[in-house]
Order: structure tokens, then sequence, then C-alpha cells
């Protein structure tokens, strides 16, 4: 669902956000409930929304609980009983659910663990580059300008780039590791939430209460900290979870390449890469990382869209 | 008019000169490239004699005027696998990534425009949904995933089309449709959330209430404004093309540029890996110059700003 018609006369993009930051004025104060629990019932309301963050906490689950889900190692080789397809038993008698590999290790346990580091560089990297944006945004959009103009340029460059195309030539000198992966995609990603950040501050830096709070001789880092970002927060935390979705699919397509994080922990990209080469004889191999990477996305992507047309429905992405 | 544009101009090259820094300070950090030139066994009176023939030991700021002087005259240097000036070794791979992104943009454009403004035309409709979970899958759909796919079921298992090189009509098929699912999702949502918009303007109720019938209210009316949004995304969608291209190549054995330089980072060929980054910036950066000038004819309201 995309991000349409808002009620008329509503100010700016700001609005929505205000009304969840702050109970409404006429507040009885005794039968309304507070704001984030009323955000959630709106959220309950999307179902496809809610759909996507049952799929989203149930990949979670089976990222930190792979040890106690799946039925076997994941790095555990057994060349006997190398690519059964899904349902068949090995010599032992062991059921193997989505089959086994080219060498003999169980997919599903492989799928499962795979959640793992696609999780663990979704998150770390959407931190970084959600903070550096952020930063960028408050002080382009606030101070105007020389700072507004140099860090806009810098957008710019760091658009101009083929973005999968710069994440390897890096990682590619730097060799493939997970911190380098996460730091290569956080820095390399700051672009969107700088300008939605920007955009947000642009209009909240005339409002009223941020005026107000000039004239009472607030310090700029108080205004910033204190006034503007709680309001510019919402249309940050959009995007942070949307792009989200985006980095799971750049750790998988280096992972795919080979320069992500290196066997033996199985990744998804990994998993695809070696399936690729024995797509003729065994599809399940290439198959079933795919279908998790897509269902992963896909959840993300509903629940990010949920979000923004919940809090910001204005905001186009 | 005149004004806007040197100042467009001006930033684009603005942004070129960061982008030949940021390609030049990488690979400055990659350490030595002696030990990457020079067999492992050379002497170390050798290494320091090369170090010094090469340039390696001038400051940072040297080298990089030297980098960019030989950027702006095509010289990256030789590509240290084939031995052949590095520039003339990516712009020999240019057309086959330009052919494969432009049938992407073209099986993007074709898809998504039709479905964007069915979907907002007949809302909350059967036609909608469809084309919204379609969207919505095209989105979340991992590029790489789908070429796999598309292989297993139309090479693999019913052996319809090709599953790699370049060559007839029928290898840029599957490629084309890998590369361009992406860009098709999005630029049908934002065609339809656009139309949506357009189509609730007071202009729209207007042109409806002077009795224009309905097709002439979309195509015209409406789809001349909202096209604005889509011309923009068309620039940027580019850029993912251009970079996206460089999966989709690997998959299907594309001979691009994509190709070329995954194979030249596999085998430390800094010089075509610099040559191939510059050079799609730099296409990217044109065709968002040319766009954005597109844009003002679209909407005259940009020159002023």
């Amino acid at each position: 669902m995309t991000g349409e018609v808002v009620g008329k006369g509503m100010s700016a993009e700001t609005e929505p956000a205000r009304v969840l930051l702050r109970p409404p004025a006429a507040s009885t104060g005794l039968t309304d409930p507070a704001p984030i629990i009323l955000f959630l019932r709106r959220l309950a309301r999307r179902r496809t929304a809610l759909f996507g963050l049952i799929v989203v906490m149930l990949v979670v689950v089976a990222a930190l609980g792979a040890p106690l889900i799946a039925a076997y190692d994941p790095t555990e080789q057994n060349i006997t009983d190398r690519l059964k397809p899904p349902g068949s038993l090995d010599t032992a008698g062991r059921a193997h659910v989505l089959g086994t590999d080219h060498l003999g290790r169980d997919i599903m346990a492989r799928v499962l663990y795979g959640a793992r580091p696609a999780l663990m560089v979704g998150f770390a990297a959407v931190a970084i580059s959600g903070v550096l944006g952020m930063m960028v945004g408050l002080f382009s959009g606030y101070f105007g300008g020389r700072i507004d103009d140099v860090f806009m340029r810098l957008a710019d460059i760091q658009l101009a780039f083929p973005f999968i195309l710069l994440a390897i030539a890096v990682i590619g000198v730097l060799g493939p590791s997970l911190p380098v992966i996460i730091v290569v995609i956080g820095v390399s990603s700051w672009v969107v939430y700088a300008r939605v950040v920007r955009g947000a501050v642009l209009s909240l830096r005339e409002r009223e209460f941020v005026q107000a709070a000039h004239a009472l001789g607030s310090r700029d880092g108080r205004i910033l900290l204190r006034h503007i970002l709680p309001n510019a927060f919402t249309p940050w935390l959009v995007v942070a979870t949307l792009d989200m979705a985006r980095v799971i699919v750049i750790e998988s397509a280096l992972s795919f390449l080979g320069l992500g994080v290196q066997p033996p922990t199985p990744t998804w990209g990994g998993m695809l890469a070696d399936g690729r080469v024995y797509i003729s004889t065994a599809w399940w191999l290439a198959t079933f990382p795919g279908l998790a990477i897509l269902v992963t996305v896909l959840g993300i992507n509903l629940f990010g869209d949920g979000l923004r047309d919940t809090l910001d429905p204005r905001l186009n992405l | 008019m005149r004004i806007y544009l040197a100042r467009r101009l001006a930033q684009a090259l603005l942004v070129l000169l960061g982008v030949s820094f940021i390609v030049f300070f990488i690979l400055y950090l990659t350490g030595d490239p002696v030990l990457i030139l020079l067999p492992p066994d050379a002497s170390a009176e050798d290494v320091q004699k090369f170090r010094e023939t090469m340039g390696f030991n001038d400051p940072f700021v040297v080298q990089y005027g030297r980098f960019l002087a030989g950027a702006l005259r095509g010289d990256f240097g030789q590509s240290v696998r084939h031995g052949e000036p590095a520039f003339n070794l990516v712009v020999e791979r240019m057309p086959a990534t330009f052919e494969l992104a432009g049938a992407a943009l073209l099986v993007a454009l074709g898809l998504a425009i039709p479905a964007g403004i069915v979907s907002a035309v007949r809302r909350n409709t059967l036609v909608d949904y469809v084309s919204t979970v379609v969207a919505l899958l095209g989105q979340s759909m991992p590029t790489f995933w789908l070429g796999i796919m598309l292989i297993l079921v139309f090479s693999v298992q019913f052996n319809l089309l090709p599953s790699s090189g370049r060559g007839s009509l029928e290898h840029l098929v599957l490629p084309a449709i890998t590369l361009g699912l992406f860009t098709t999702a999005r630029i049908t949502r934002l065609t339809r959330s656009g139309m949506l918009e357009v189509l609730s303007q007071d202009y729209i109720r207007t042109a409806r209430a002077k009795g224009v019938s309905d097709p002439p209210v979309v195509w015209k009316h409406a789809l001349k404004n909202a096209a604005i949004p889509i011309v923009t995304i068309v620039g940027i969608e580019l850029g993912t093309l251009l970079g996206g291209s460089v999966i989709t190549e690997t998959i299907f054995a594309w001979p691009g540029v994509g190709r070329l330089s995954v194979q030249a980072i596999y085998n430390r060929d800094y010089p075509v890996v610099q040559a191939a980054v510059f050079l799609l910036s730099s296409t990217f950066v044109l065709v968002n110059l040319v766009v954005d000038v597109l844009y003002t004819y679209l909407d005259p309201r940009i020159r002023l700003r």
C-alpha cells in the first residue's frame, strides 16, 4: 500500500508525528490511552503491516533460536548423503526437510543459521547509516547555508556511485569480514536518512514551538536535541525500517559474489552461489535460501509500509 | 534558464571531481600496489626502484593530481591482467551494459506505467490488488535469486531461452527481466500513488465536470502531472540499473562492465576497477543532468529555484 491521500488541511508532513508524540489538547487524561498504545492500535488495524511484523519476528526468533530449532549442525558435512532432495532420509535414517546440499549439509539448518549474518549486518549497518544520516540531516536542515551546500553535494557524490560496485571494490580491497561489510554498507547509506531528516527539519525550523524556544534563549544544540529531533524521528524510523530490507538484500548479494561473511558460516547469499552451480540437477539448493531472503525482505517491507502509512503517510519513499 | 543550466553543469562537474577523488582514495588505501604488481620474489632494491619510477613515493596530493590528469585524458593505466589500457577494456564493454540497462528500463517502463495507471484508476479492484502484490513481491525479491529461478524455469526445465551470453534478442530476455524487476516494482508503486494524488485534484474534477470523458482525463490531464516524479525516479533508477548490472551480468555471463569489474576485483586488477567505477558514475551523473534539464520543461517552476 502506498502513501496516499491524507486529510486535507493538514499542515506539512509533520502533523501526524505531532499527533503521536503528544496527547491531544482536549484529553481528559483519564480514558485516553498512552500515545504508544494508540499507535500500536492503529498499526494493528493494518493487517498487512501486522503480518509483516509477525514475519520479521519469526525471522528474529529463527536467528536467535537457531541452535535450538535446527536439528543439525549447519556445517556438518556428510558426503554419502549429498544432494538429497527435500523430505528424504539420509543413511542414518534422519529426515532432511529441505534436503541436503552438495556437501551433505542440512539445508534447513543452514537457512535458519543464515538469518544470523543477514540480521546482524542489517541492524548494525542501519544503525551506522541512520545515526550518520540523522546528524547530517539535522545540521544541514537547521543551519542551512554553507554546511547544507557541502553536505548536499556530498550526497550527490555518494549517489553517483553504483552502490554495489563501490561496495565490492572496497570490500575486495580491505578483505571480506563482518565488520568491514557492516561499515562499508553503513557509511555509504546515509543519504536517504539525511534527505528525509533535512526535509523535516526545514519545516520544523519555522514552527512556533521552535521559534519560542529560540526566543526563550535556548541554545542551538538544545533546540536540535529537545525540540527538533523528536519530531524528525518518525520519518527517520520509516526510512530505517525500509532501508533494513535493502541492506539485507545487499548483504546477501555480497555473500553471493563471495565478498560477504566467509564460509563455513552459512549465509543465504553464499548458499545461493553454491546452488547456482547445481541448478540443473538440484533445484532445492538455490530455491530455499532465496525464499528465505524474499520472505524476510517482504516482511520488513510490509511492516515498513504500514509504519509509514500510520506515522507519516506523506513520506514519499 | 541559462543560469540554471550553468549552475547544474557546475554541480555535475563538482560531483565528478568528488567521484574521482573517492575512486582514487579507496585504492590508495589498499596500501602498497607494488606488492601486487611485482612478483613476490622481487628484491628490496627492485621494489624501491619500481616505486620511484611509478611515483608511489610522491605525496598523496601529487599522486591524486596525476590520477586526475590521467583520468581526464581517459588514461587509467594498464590493466595488470590483460596488459591493455584499462580505459579501453571498460569502454569496449560499455555497449553491452547500456544495452542491458536500456532493455531493463524499457521492460520496467512498459510494464510499470500501465500497471500503475490501471491500479490507480481501478482502485481497490482485483486488478489493483494483483498489481500491488506483484509490485511488493518484485521489490522484495533479490535480483540474483530471480535470475537463478528464471534460468531454472526457462533454461533448465523448458529449454526456451539461453541462460548465458550475449548476441540475439533471446539472450537479452532473461537478463533484462531480472535486472528490470526491481525498477518495475518501484515505478509501478510510484505511478499508482502519483496518479491517485493527481486524480483527486480540483482541476481533474473541473475537467470531469466540464464533461471530458474518462480516457482523456487520465491520459492527458492526470498523467502529464503524475509524470514529473516518474521522470526523476527514472534518472535515479538508472543508477540502480547500472549498479545492479554487476550482479545480473555475473549470473548470465553477460559481457558488460559489471562482470568485467567483478573479475577485476577478484584479480586485484585495480586500474580496471578505477576506470569502471569512474565511467559508470560519470554515466549516471550525465544521465541525471539530462533528466534535470528535461524536468525543467515538464515543470517550469523548477527553473525559478
